[in-house]
């Protein structure tokens, strides 16, 4: 009896969490989709929001922005974290000094690490655009692609790799031919989850951008338009990035945990 | 693998991060001991002027409020995500994996659509009013955005699925065995709960808490946007002192300040867990 109650008292509780969490986006996303666009009336079904999305300039311009720092700090910083993950796996002692540094992009507070690059390149006189989001936006995401190739190294046969350097294969064909097949869902993931971190990321890019309309990226855009108060087209903008993101993260984590699981 | 090759690999990325995280911290490590100039700019010469200033009653009064919403925020996500993970962890197992994953999406989503998300709500003619209105309520409502309450709100929104991550782990690694040995010895239900299970999983309520109050008291977006332009932050003033007060010594003091209470509490945070889970292979 008692175990019953407990139970009806659980269910409550997480009916109530998951409305507490999914109410908010939920209404969001319903309001995109209203033709009259405003919360107090429905007045039908309609994508006319994401139609004039796509004609307003600005936005279009913000996004191809957010493309462009996306696709390459995530080429980057794929290619130099897994670099790394495997460097860092290979060596047998573990240095706490080197542990902080590559953890360090991961738990230092945006606003911080956005106040340092922009004091770096001014006093360097660089001049600030995309190029600066892009060199700062690698800084932490080679430490996410890091940490999971590294996950994946864990359970990493080195044997393998003994072998191939037995039969005469180079460090470089070692790793192109080797390690790098078993390695590739991982890489994968971490470029996936690179590149959603790099989509939504919006201080680093703020502080790093510079003053010009050409360096906005999508955050920024979406965070001057949410100041100026609750529009239809922002509710069919950030329906669209949530989407992204969230299938971009799924995609990611399936592709991580499916092959571990088969591992 | 001979040992030299493992740092030709590392290299470039040691080199990016020396160059774009290292150099920049140490360098406004460095800015916080100079001064603003009389011009702008910043004026090299060595003083704690600058660290002294954020001390100030003016400036610590901002801090100490900033630790207030970020410790009610903690708080509130604390006791809302242990709850969650405790309901989560007594459901049948097999559906125990989707229900988290349920709980941890949104997390997953831009955090700025997620603190836009309650703008809608709550702003004047936001869905909160007009349900209030649909209800025949006609009277003066409360303003609900831009207060205090909005930016708790928002931050314990955007937290909440990491707290329940954190709880859930030891709850979910909880042995039922002890449990069931102290209802046999006749401890009730509540009495099981507070001596047993709480002690136990405490660690993940200490990770859950410590990561809602540090990305809340640095936090800038949430008190922008849910606070309105009249509410400020530590985030809000270090934005300020680099881009418009130009102050950049100043900034640079507050957020080194800053550092120093995140490192302490997370200092804090591993000694907590490690004596828990010492104390725990004492048991065993």
């Amino acid at each position: 009896m008692a175990d019953r109650s407990t139970r009806r008292l659980m269910l409550v509780i997480l009916s109530a969490v998951f409305a507490f969490l999914y109410i908010p986006i939920s209404v969001l996303v319903a309001l995109s989709f209203n033709e009259g666009g405003l919360p107090t009336a429905w007045t039908g079904f309609s994508t006319k929001w994401y139609g004039e999305l796509i004609a307003n300039k600005d936005i279009m311009g913000a996004a191809l922005n957010t493309l462009i720092v996306a696709l390459a700090s995530t080429l980057i910083a794929t290619v130099l974290g897994s670099l790394l993950a495997v460097g860092v796996e290979i060596r047998r002692r573990k240095g706490r000094f080197l542990e902080t540094v590559i953890f360090a992009p991961m738990i230092i507070p945006d606003i911080v690490l956005a106040i340092a690059l922009l004091s770096f390149f001014s006093m360097l006189d660089v001049t600030l655009g995309l190029n600066t989001i892009i060199v700062s936006h690698v800084v932490f995401n080679l430490a996410f692609v890091c940490a999971v190739v590294r996950a994946r190294l864990k359970t990493f046969d080195w044997t393998i790799v003994e072998a191939s350097t037995d039969l005469g294969a180079s460090t470089i064909t070692t790793l192109r031919r080797v390690v790098l097949p078993v390695l590739m869902p991982a890489v994968i993931a971490g470029a996936l989850l690179a590149f959603t971190l790099s989509v939504d990321e919006f201080i680093i890019a703020f502080f790093t951008a510079g003053a010009g309309r050409d360096s906005i990226t999508l955050p920024m855009q979406i965070f001057a338009m949410i100041r100026f108060g609750v529009t239809p087209e922002i509710n069919a903008l950030a329906t669209i990035v949530m989407t992204v993101s969230v299938v971009a993260l799924a995609l990611s984590q399936r592709l991580n945990s499916g092959k571990l699981a088969g591992q | 693998m001979a040992d030299r090759k493992p740092l030709y690999l590392m290299s470039p990325a040691l080199a990016w991060l020396t160059a774009f995280m290292v150099v920049p911290c140490l360098l406004v490590l460095a800015l916080a001991f100079f001064r603003r100039g009389i011009y702008g700019g910043i004026e090299y010469t060595f003083t704690f002027e600058t660290i002294a200033l954020v001390f100030d009653p003016l400036y610590a009064s901002i801090f100490l409020k900033s630790a207030v919403i970020a410790g009610l925020a903690g708080l509130i996500a604390s006791v809302i995500g242990y709850a969650a993970a405790y309901a989560i962890a007594s459901m049948p197992a097999r559906h125990q994996p989707m229900l988290l994953f349920f709980a941890v999406l949104p997390f997953w989503s831009n955090y700025l659509v997620r603190t836009y998300a309650w703008i809608v709500l709550l702003n004047r003619e936001g869905l909160i009013t007009a349900i209030a209105r649909g209800l025949g309520y006609d009277g003066e409502l409360p303003r609900l955005l831009y207060t205090e309450s909005a930016v708790v709100v928002g931050l314990v929104y955007n937290y909440l699925p990491f707290v329940i991550l954190a709880c859930y782990a030891p709850l979910s690694r909880l042995n039922p065995e002890i449990a069931e040995a102290s209802r046999d010895l006749g401890g009730s239900a509540w009495t099981t709960f507070r001596r047993i299970t709480l002690p136990m999983t405490a660690p993940g309520i200490a990770t859950g808490f410590v990561f809602v109050f540090v990305l809340s008291i640095g936090n800038f977006v949430t008190p922008a946007l849910l606070g309105g332009g009249q509410f400020q932050m530590i985030g809000n003033l270090v934005y300020a002192q680099f881009l418009t007060a130009n102050d950049w010594p100043f900034g640079a003091a507050l957020s080194m300040v800053l550092i120093a209470i995140m490192m302490g509490l997370l200092t804090l945070q591993t000694f907590v867990t490690e004596r828990a889970s010492g104390a725990r292979a004492r048991e065993t």
